[in-house]
């Protein structure tokens, strides 16, 4: 069983307050949007608070798995398109049967010529007409269905299951993706791999955003099916009205006029609906999240989390006592990704819609970073605090920022340029809060608001 | 002939050339990166954003020149503002070193903290440039734009194809040419330079012989602020300024700095125009080119273009990626000056 200290405590307690300050006030509408994206944010730092904090793989690539996830949200859910099937479904087919003939020939020349410079000549010959002869089938069938009704259309669609499903297939296809960069890159020198990772997840992310007959790039994938209700169907089931009426039923009684009333109970209404809708989102992933919660510590507990602390701490020693270091390391690094990947896939479903272009891997990458540094690395619930905190500050920024400027040059006129300037710039100060929030926590408090328990057994 | 000339033009103008000024470009920003790496021994994610700091003070100052009306003829404004911009951008540099790096430095911490707090400096002086410039594009290149236009070299030729000389261009190659020139010089030629190899070389040995550490790093704050100012100053006038573009940038100058063999100056430099010219020339469609080499039988009906221009960044990482695959330290064993 998991077991809070004092301090922790104090983090949940400071958690959940600040969502209710917030409801009360700026309305709880803005506080459940605040907190949905808290919570796919704390998933999030969670993932990657695996491989960093438990192992000390480092993850730059986090945007692109995210990305990865939501892709499988539009593959899950998106009703398919059998016209574009019929036009370019047997040229993709071809050309991913080619791929694989190719890969496979790849693989057999390395392993049949042993002189170095051959095997260099015929694999670069080999691949160099064999893409050649690949691009000609893929281009034919790509641009077939990028034309099919491109207004609302134009690529593949999905199976048209429903998108809850799709957490679980986000998960798995980021872990893929995960599994092919790691046996490339894991190789590498932790400030290397950063920076591979990081550019590795531009490269997916760009394909995504370039590959209109898969992901519709950047038109965007918009209407995917939600799994709970939508508030206009709300608004007119019976069981919701009277659940309104009955929740506000001292409100209602006081006003007499019958019409006054109606107009009050269909405001009730339209708001209640609202925050039903994010309130069953909230829960969902409340589930989801602390499920992740629970497996993750129960794994940190276990003997593979101490082996993983070991490889941390010192990879030779761990390595001299028989471990396979790079054998776990890719197995840690892609269960954090799987993880990163479920996110994805629950951002899109609370969104609605997939937008490539709204993934910049060197905008959002280190955001989560922070999150899983000011948490604290190596300690789940401070992942899920840091992401929380730092989400809320993230959004939260800008209302501060206003009201402090407006403190500080309240002496100048309102017309003053300075002031003017200074109240347009409002959005670019939570770069400002975010840098300084990093340097002050890796300054002061290096392990993080919620540090990792030290075990000694 | 006549056809063989105008291909050669086609691939001056839409390749080499342009190849050239943005490899210059990014040569100048690995080079800072390996400065950093070499002797400070982290990777700068901060390297985009100090760029961009030098080219806002340098347009700022352009602007304070133009509305003085004091200006340098044919040349833009902007070369009359890069001193000040430069010692700004060093100003800068000594800075972040003082308040932030300076204390890990002494703690001794791993490169993967030192990267981490590199990147609270990268959003601090991302902050600062939005909020003193703003996101817009700005352009601020004036004097005399080209050196010699399509129109004029076909007139003077009498070639089917023109060739378009920026002026942006030429004072990029100049400029770095003599940058390069002065970098190495110092390296290889001064006392300070001298040492500053030691100290990358072996630290604890350096230390012993005497080598001031202080006096290393401050000389490499100045040497990176120069490079970067410089660096950023001249992208800007090639293309044009924008803040989102210098935050992309850091990626392919970290590409060039490692393809290269990070640590190694040399080998950013090389880096740099490797990754420029294989940007430029997957990206390009070469149709044109076939049109005039080929004979008009075998002509290609289509764009004869590698990879679609969208893909330009994700060029530079998988070379990144097979280099690393294929020689892990870089196409110049890197690690020390």
């Amino acid at each position: 069983m998991i077991k809070f200290e004092r301090h922790e405590w104090l983090a949940i307690t400071i958690m959940i307050s600040l969502f209710i300050f917030v409801g009360f006030l700026q309305g709880w509408s803005v506080s459940l949007v605040i907190l949905n994206m808290c919570i796919i944010s704390a998933i999030m730092t969670m993932g990657v608070n695996i491989s960093w904090g438990y192992a000390g793989v480092i993850n730059f690539g986090v945007m692109g798995f995210l990305a990865m996830g939501g892709l499988a949200a539009v593959l899950v859910s998106y009703p398919p398109i059998t016209e574009s099937w019929q036009v370019g479904g047997r040229g993709l087919g071809i050309s991913f049967a080619l791929l694989i003939v190719l890969v496979i020939a790849v693989m057999f020349i390395n392993r049949k010529v042993i002189q170095k410079r051959k095997r260099y000549i015929l694999n670069s010959l080999i691949i160099f007409f064999g893409i050649l002869i690949i691009r000609h089938f893929y281009l034919n069938a790509t641009h077939n269905i990028e034309d099919v009704n491109p207004a609302i259309a134009g690529f593949l669609g999905g199976l048209g299951l429903p998108i809850i499903f799709s957490w679980f297939v986000g998960g798995l296809l980021a872990a893929g993706v995960a599994f092919v960069i790691g046996k490339v890159a894991l190789g590498l020198r932790s400030d290397y791999l950063a920076i591979v990772t990081l550019g590795i997840s531009e490269i997916v992310v760009s394909v995504l955003k370039h590959e209109e007959w898969l992901s519709r790039g950047v038109k965007n994938v918009i209407g995917l099916k939600r799994p709970v209700p939508y508030e206009i169907d709300l608004q007119n089931t019976d069981w919701f009205i009277n659940l309104v009426t009955y929740l506000n039923s001292s409100k209602l009684n006081n006003i007499i006029d019958v019409s006054d009333r109606q107009q009050v109970l269909n405001n009730l209404i339209i708001d209640g609906s609202g925050i039903f809708v994010k309130l069953s989102y909230a829960i969902l992933f409340l589930i989801v999240m602390l499920i992740i919660f629970y497996f993750a510590n129960k794994a940190q507990l276990s003997p593979w989390g101490r082996m993983m602390r070991a490889i941390r701490d010192n990879e030779t020693a761990a390595n001299a006592m028989g471990k396979d270091v790079v054998k776990q390391h890719l197995i840690i690094f892609v269960i954090g990704a799987g993880i990163v990947g479920i996110a994805g896939a629950m951002l899109v479903t609370l969104d609605g819609l997939f937008t490539p272009s709204g993934y910049r891997p060197l905008r959002f990458t280190f955001i989560i970073w922070i999150m899983v540094i000011v948490g604290g690395s190596g300690n789940n619930l401070g992942a899920i605090f840091g992401g929380f905190v730092i989400w809320f500050s993230w959004i939260e920024a800008a209302p501060l920022t206003t009201f402090i400027i407006n403190q500080l040059t309240s002496g100048l006129e309102p017309t003053n340029a300075l002031k003017l300037h200074l109240l347009d710039s409002v959005p670019y100060f939570r770069y400002l809060f975010m840098g300084l929030i990093l340097l002050l926590i890796l300054r002061y408090r290096p392990k993080g608001i919620i540090p990792e328990k030290v075990r000694h057994s | 002939m006549i056809d063989f000339l105008n291909s050669i033009i086609v691939l001056l103008n839409f390749i080499i050339i342009p190849g050239i000024a943005y490899g210059s470009q990014l040569a100048l920003g690995a080079l800072g990166v390996t400065f950093v790496y070499a002797i400070l021994r982290f990777a700068n994610f901060a390297h985009g954003e100090i760029m961009s700091f030098g080219a806002m003070i340098t347009i700022l100052f352009t602007w304070f020149f133009q509305s003085q009306n004091i200006g340098l003829g044919i040349l833009p404004t902007a070369l009359l503002a890069l001193p000040v911009g430069i010692i700004a951008t060093i100003i800068l540099c000594i800075i972040s070193d003082k308040f932030v790096f300076q204390y890990y430095r002494y703690q001794k911490s791993v490169p993967v903290v030192l990267a981490m707090v590199s990147i609270g400096v990268m959003f601090v002086i991302n902050a600062i440039i939005r909020i003193i410039i703003g996101t817009e594009t700005i352009k601020f290149s004036d004097g005399q734009k080209f050196i010699m236009k399509a129109k004029q070299f076909k007139v003077m030729t009498g070639l089917n194809e023109g060739l378009a000389i920026k002026s942006s261009q030429v004072i990029t190659i100049f400029i770095t040419i003599l940058l390069l020139t002065f970098t190495f010089w110092f390296l290889q030629k001064t006392k300070t330079g001298k040492s500053m190899r030691a100290f990358s070389d072996n630290e604890d040995l350096a230390l012993l012989s005497g080598i001031n550490p202080d006096r290393v790093v401050f000389t490499t704050w100045i040497i990176v602020g120069l490079l970067a100012c410089v660096a950023g100053t001249l992208y800007g006038l090639d293309k044009s300024y924008k803040p989102i573009i210098y935050l992309n940038l850091v990626l392919p100058i970290f590409a060039s700095a490692i393809v290269g063999g990070i640590g190694s100056p040399f080998g950013a430099v090389v880096g740099g125009y490797v990754i420029a010219f294989s940007e430029i020339m997957v990206t390009y469609a070469y149709k044109k080119f076939f049109v005039y080499i080929l004979p008009s039988s075998i002509e290609p009906n289509g764009l004869v273009q590698l990879l679609s221009t969208d893909y330009k960044f994700a060029v530079s990482f998988s070379i990144l990626v097979i280099v690393l695959l294929i020689r892990p330290s870089g196409i110049f064993k890197g690690r020390v000056l």
